[in-house]
């Protein structure tokens, strides 16, 4: 970091103190200044408190649907995006039309279609009554689905972020294409990738709001159940809001440091 | 028998619709160094990258230390694993050690035990006039060192050939040296090379034979004295009139 200095050499107190006020990050002091103030209602208004517990009984299923559908969706992407960047011209094939087909749906309507057609579909086929898997799987069967296809994209440019020099050196070392990928591009690429990785987790944890429209009852569910009886429209939504957007912020915070720890051990 | 180690007949490479390689002849023995020089774009990286098939060529034959290099998998694997090649951005493994880069493919390709690859690792790293550096990741090195210890991870697989391209170009001045000490001991060892340089010390001090290269072709070939001081074609002529100023 550069600072201004005086004729001198040294910086004046009174610049680093202005640069200081420059760079504090007043964003997040008025944000949890919001938070700090709705758990301040939440603790002495006994509305909001009850609102808040109602809500509150759908967050387990919010993270558990949100951290399921992760790893899973962590898994197919990868897979999905080494079929993106092989050699063999039909599994490249393959995993492009199926990346092109989810990222040119909405996610709403992905969410119809794969719990109300294609899950019945397939369940059928097997033989099954259609009651044997049940909306929550099916949201999260959904948001594998659709989130494999836009992590997939993060892997194959994590991937292609590495210069083709690498494999050229893991093969003339004799290791294999499937060796070097192993072992040279998909360690440095997952480095690179974690940034964007994070991004689709916050993304993914937000998006599961749209599994209310299955009925799951998370939190966004809840709440919606919850004013069809109170009409309590302003408490419960502002609540609502305010459970995403602590959850968001105190994610995003932890992917930072985990980001910087990286970055740290080199 | 009395083979060349390397034997490249009639050997064409193409770019879509251009000829990067125009019909290539050369063969080199075994304890060879081959130097070749040419003007950029005249073809010298792709002909290294066809020895050990980083390149396919599109006509032509290749035979390495006895092994015909067609589409067969197998004996790609095993001319990759008697061809070293060095880069001229040395292509170290950034995210891992030096040690770990030397010992990744003898774990990988040689199956060596953990003890025995750091072993030879270590060996190496002396060899090489860095041993006190086997810790550091790449990016805390030198680039002279980085590119001593890509020769060392090359080495580490006991290879039969070495393809230098370029090693010396992307270096500072004053690194140049100790990185072509080394291209000189493994000369004296008997290596057989193939150098892409134009570095005139190594090609007086090492080379046997130096060819040069220009659109896609190799225009003389002879030994380092007759290239340098009697070249007899214009181009040779022009070429070495601009390098050697
Ligand atoms: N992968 C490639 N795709 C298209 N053209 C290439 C590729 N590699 C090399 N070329 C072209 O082939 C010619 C020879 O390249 P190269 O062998 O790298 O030359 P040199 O190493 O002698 O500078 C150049 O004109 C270059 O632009
Ligand atoms: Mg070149």
């Amino acid at each position: 970091m550069a600072v201004e200095s005086n004729q001198l050499g040294a910086p004046s107190e009174r610049l680093l103190s202005r640069r200081r006020l420059e760079q504090f990050p007043w964003w997040l002091l008025i944000i949890l200044s919001i938070i700090l103030f709705m758990l301040v209602r939440i603790i002495v208004d006994p509305l909001y408190r009850s609102i808040f517990d109602t809500i509150q009984q759908g967050l387990v299923t919010t993270l558990s649907v949100t951290a399921i559908a992760f790893v899973f969706s962590l898994m197919f992407g990868l897979i999905l995006g080494l079929g993106r960047v092989s050699t063999n011209p039909i599994l490249r094939n393959l995993a492009i039309t199926y990346i092109e087909f989810v990222r040119g749906v909405p996610i709403l309507v992905l969410i119809f279609t794969i719990s109300f057609a294609l899950v019945p579909m397939i369940v059928r086929t097997i033989g099954l009554p259609n009651s044997a898997i049940s909306l929550t799987t099916r949201a999260i069967i959904a948001l594998v689905l659709i989130y494999g296809a836009y992590i997939a994209e993060i892997v194959r440019a994590g991937i292609e972020s590495i210069g083709p020099g690498q494999m050229e050196a893991g093969r003339s070392l004799g290791m294999t294409r499937r060796q070097t990928m192993q072992y040279v591009i998909l360690p440095q690429a997952v480095r690179n990738i974690l940034p964007a990785i994070g991004n689709d987790l916050i993304a993914l944890l937000k998006d599961s709001s749209l599994i209310s429209v299955l009925g799951v009852r998370e939190i966004t569910q809840v709440s919606r159940l919850s004013v069809s009886t109170t009409f309590r429209y302003e408490e419960t939504y502002f609540i609502l809001t305010l459970f995403y957007l602590s959850m968001t912020l105190l994610l995003s915070l932890i992917l930072q440091w985990i980001q910087h720890r990286v970055r740290v051990r080199g | 028998m009395n083979q060349p180690m390397i034997l490249i007949e009639h050997v064409s490479k193409y770019f879509g619709n251009f000829r990067a390689l125009d019909q290539v002849n050369l063969s080199v023995n075994a304890g060879e160094v081959l130097m070749i020089i040419g003007p950029s774009g005249s073809g010298k990286s792709t002909l290294l990258r066809c020895i050990n098939h980083l390149e396919v060529p599109d006509a032509g034959r290749l035979v390495v230390d006895g092994i015909l290099l067609d589409n067969n998998e197998a004996h790609i694997n095993a001319v990759r694993a008697e061809v070293g090649m060095v880069f001229q951005r040395f292509e170290l493994f950034p995210h891992l050690t030096v040690l770990e880069n030397i010992c990744l493919a003898q774990q990988k390709v040689r199956r060596r035990s953990r003890s025995e690859s750091e072993a030879i690792g270590r060996a190496l790293l002396e060899k090489v006039g860095i041993p006190e550096q086997a810790h550091k990741h790449p990016a805390q090195l030198s680039g002279g060192q980085q590119q001593r210890v890509a020769i060392a991870r090359s080495l580490a697989m006991q290879p039969k050939i070495m393809l230098f391209d370029e090693p010396t170009s992307a270096l500072d001045p004053e690194m140049i040296k100790e990185v072509l000490d080394v291209m000189l001991d493994l000369a004296r060892d008997g290596m057989t090379m193939v150098v892409v340089s134009h570095e005139m010390g190594f090609a007086r001090n090492a080379a046997h034979r130096v060819a040069f290269m220009d659109q896609g072709r190799i225009v003389e070939q002879g030994p380092p004295e007759t290239i340098f001081v009697n070249p007899r074609h214009e181009r040779t002529q022009l070429f070495l009139s601009r390098i050697l100023h």
